[in-house]
């Protein structure tokens, strides 16, 4: 759905978007994630066909963001950087005139902005100025401004910023069902825990670059390194950790709790268990270390750093 | 996307997705009460007080037997208050798209599938039609207090005329500002540059003002058509410099003059590597054949200038007497033109200043014009050496004759280079209005600039220099050989 070859894009001399490369099938989300001034953005308007890419190419829903700029836009709702809403115009008036600007038909697009609004709890708002919305609910019009129109493709900037976080969940929700229904969806957040719970794929976008890009176990394996367990025990117990050395690769111990890695988790979890227990070893809990998300973009930010 | 609307033809579908914007903007204007109050006053309350002047004018005027400037008075108030309102639609055309940029709400714009001429377009109709509308309101009240209180009904011309000229006057100052709405990055800049607009109209109404009290009514049609075409120019202007990457991307007016003078001096060296022969064989070569175009419209601006010249001597005919005194006691013709500095390298020096200076004023001129007033600088001498010939053939002497002893001799070189010189302002001027495919505005007038320097300097020049000497050796002694003196 979304195709990216080396798209670039240098401003003067300036190299917002450096070789960007990446492919989100239908159903699937691909987070970016960096800081202000990565390139973000820049791709995003890249594949809306707003900005021309200095070289490489790019197609979304099967157009070439180049040459069919106009069919590109039709087919992709998109949540801007800013919400981008008028403020003297009733919410419902707003999403009925983008609604029109997308070619939704008059009765349909009346049912969607109900339904939409109600999902959103912005039902009773839809008839008050936009301007007295607060920050949330402005967001929330906005990202239903990029679903009016049943776009199969989805670039969403930072959707749940301003949000509580009743409404985050809302939105996250929105999100999920969004790819169930088979759309490409790109999203843009600083929003780690949003990305891991949301994204089938991670790019990790820094100076314009992408420098790490796979989904989110894979990015962990490849940056923090193999999974690992750890067992706590009940009391200390020294030399535990060598009566399974046959079983796993114990990587870390202390008196009463050692980590380890295995080939094969499923098969050997059971059997390390079960050996414990025959030794009366007391377990307290089988647990796997956490690798976050954050942990694996500093070590890209840092191996990148490293490298450049 | 990015590329400019080359494709201009405007379809149905292209104005009914253009309303979709009309429409809302429409709205949102009426809710804005900085424009309505304004445009509710020029409406109501100013073709009232418009009638009340009317009125006392020409009943203050007839006590004195000075009627006549009642009579005139009343449809120059007309013009006015039709004129009034349209000055609202510059002020929302002028942040049409800088408005929203500012607003942040320009982006899902853009991002829309509108095209760019629908969304273009959907901006003008909203900055045009209700001021419009407004300034058709306020004749309306205007004339219905009129015929009420003086029984005055305007000729049925004269309406039209006044109509059709507000209309026009209303859009060409909505493309002007449109255009300045899309090459700005504030709003502070837009207002700036409105003087643009605004400064022009006001000599414009005040040309029309003496028009209204002259009577000459005719001369309107004139600057309809005159407008028509300045608004054709604006609009073709507007749809070629409209880029949806410059409006969104580009944040600062900056002028960058190290960066210009970089721009400038690598486009004029080009492939010369530093060789005057490679410079000619490259550059100048390759500017003289972006003059093609612009070269002929040159030479039929000559020659209207000609024609126009020559026509005129029968018009406005010197006392043939006078001119049969000046050939014939011509005696002594040879010191009295070296007292002139013919024959003089003090007269070259001044012969060419004298051109130089021209040349440089007709390229200012053009810029500011699109190149028309540079063409009509240009045009003068030969209009004026056709007046002359023109005098000779009413003198019952040879104007072709006339033309070779006093012009052809200077003039196988001035002339070229008057043809290349308005030709490169025309296209200095016209670079505004579409710039080269894939250039900006400013990288455009750079390049265009960059011509008009090497052709001036390359070829221009040096015919300027060989005329000079020519005007000043030459061609008086072929002209007192000629004359037999």
């Amino acid at each position: 759905m979304i195709e990216s070859h080396n798209l670039t894009k240098y401003f003067d001399d300036f190299h917002a978007v450096e070789s960007v490369s990446f492919n989100v099938p239908a159903g699937n989300v691909l987070a970016l994630l960096g800081p202000n001034g990565a390139g973000k953005t820049t791709t995003v308007r890249m594949l809306t066909s707003i900005l021309k890419p200095t070289s490489g190419t790019a197609s979304v829903a099967g157009y070439d963001i180049v040459t069919q700029p106009d069919q590109v836009r039709a087919s992709v709702g998109v949540l801007t950087e800013h919400h981008g809403l008028y403020l003297r115009t009733s919410g419902e008036e707003y999403l009925d005139f983008f609604g029109d600007l997308y070619g939704v038909p008059k009765d349909v697009r009346r049912k969607r902005i109900k339904n939409l609004l109600e999902r959103f709890g912005l039902d009773e708002a839809g008839d008050r100025r936009i301007g007295g919305y607060s920050k949330g609910m402005r967001q929330k019009l906005a990202l239903i401004r990029s679903m009016l129109h049943d776009p199969p493709v989805l670039l969403l900037d930072e959707p749940t910023s301003a949000m509580d976080p009743q409404s985050a969940k809302q939105v996250r929700d929105a999100i999920a069902d969004l790819r169930q229904d088979n759309r490409a969806i790109i999203l843009c957040t600083h929003n780690l825990a949003e990305a891991e719970e949301l994204a089938d794929s991670i790019a990790i976008v820094r100076k314009g670059r992408i420098i790490a890009l796979g989904n989110p176990d894979a990015l962990k394996d490849q940056l923090l390194g193999a999974k690992e367990m750890e067992v706590r025990l009940a009391a200390s117990h020294n030399g535990v950790g060598d009566t399974v050395s046959d079983l796993v690769t114990v990587v870390a111990r202390g008196d009463s709790w050692f980590r380890y890695r295995a080939e094969n988790f499923d098969r050997a979890n059971p059997i390390l268990i079960k050996r414990l227990s025959d030794q009366n070893v007391p377990i307290v809990s089988l647990t796997e270390v956490p690798r976050s998300l954050e942990a694996v973009y500093l070590r890209a930010v840092e191996e990148d750093e490293g490298t450049t | 996307m990015t590329k400019r609307m080359t494709n201009t033809f405007i379809t149905r579908n292209d104005l009914q997705r253009a309303w979709v914007i009309t429409k809302r903007e429409i709205r949102d204007s009426f809710r804005d009460w900085r424009i309505m109050m304004p445009i509710l006053f020029l409406t109501l309350f100013f073709p009232a007080l418009m009638n009340f002047t009317a009125k006392a004018a020409v009943d203050f005027v007839s006590q004195y037997g000075a009627e006549i400037i009642g009579e005139r008075l009343i449809p120059f108030l007309l013009m006015i208050v039709g004129f009034f309102p349209i000055t609202v639609s510059i002020v929302i055309a002028l942040e049409s798209f800088v408005g929203e940029k500012e607003r942040h709400t320009l982006e899902p714009l853009l991002s829309s599938p509108l095209s760019n001429i629908q969304l273009y377009l959907g901006k003008v109709f909203a900055s045009t039609l209700p001021p419009l509308a407004a300034a058709y309101m306020g004749i309306i009240v205007y004339l219905v207090g009129l015929y009420i209180n003086l029984h005055w009904v305007a000729p049925i011309q004269l309406l039209i005329q006044i109509v059709v000229l507000t209309t026009v006057q209303a859009t060409v100052m909505v493309s002007a500002a449109v255009v300045i709405s899309t090459q700005v990055t504030s709003v502070r800049a837009s207002n700036l540059l409105s003087s643009f607009v605004i400064i022009p109209m006001a000599l414009l109404i005040q040309g029309e003002s003496v028009i209204m009290f002259w009577a000459r009514y005719d001369v309107l049609w004139a600057i309809i058509f005159g407008l028509v075409l300045l608004n054709i120019v604006l609009v073709r202007m507007g749809v070629q410099l409209f880029n949806r990457e410059e409006l969104l991307g580009k944040d600062l007016d900056e002028i960058n003059v190290g960066a210009m003078l970089k721009f400038f001096r690598k486009e004029f060296v080009g492939e010369s590597r530093g060789s005057i022969i490679r410079w000619y064989r490259y550059e100048v070569t390759k500017s003289l054949k972006r003059l093609g175009i612009p070269a002929l419209m040159m030479i039929i601006v000559l020659i209207a200038g000609g024609i126009i010249g020559f026509y005129h001597a029968a018009l406005y005919p010197l006392p043939l007497a006078l001119l049969q005194d000046v050939i014939n006691s011509s005696s002594g013709l040879r010191d009295r033109l070296s007292d002139f500095g013919f024959f003089t390298t003090q007269g070259v020096g001044l012969v060419l200043y004298q051109n130089v200076r021209a040349s440089l004023i007709a390229a200012a001129l053009g810029i500011f014009t699109f190149g028309v007033l540079s063409s009509v600088v240009l045009m003068l001498p030969i209009s004026l050496a056709a007046y002359f010939a023109g005098q000779a053939a009413a003198a019952g002497y040879n104007p072709l004759l006339f033309l070779a002893a006093f012009i052809l001799p200077h003039g196988i070189l001035e002339i070229p280079a008057i043809i290349l010189i308005g030709a490169a302002t025309i296209n200095l001027g016209a670079s505004i209005i579409a710039p080269p495919k894939g250039k900006t505005l400013g990288d455009g007038w750079l390049i265009a600039l960059t011509n008009w320097v090497k052709i001036f300097l390359g070829v221009a020049f040096p015919l300027l220099i060989g005329a000079a000497f020519l005007e000043v050796f030459l061609t008086p002694t072929i002209v007192v050989w000629a004359l037999g003196k």
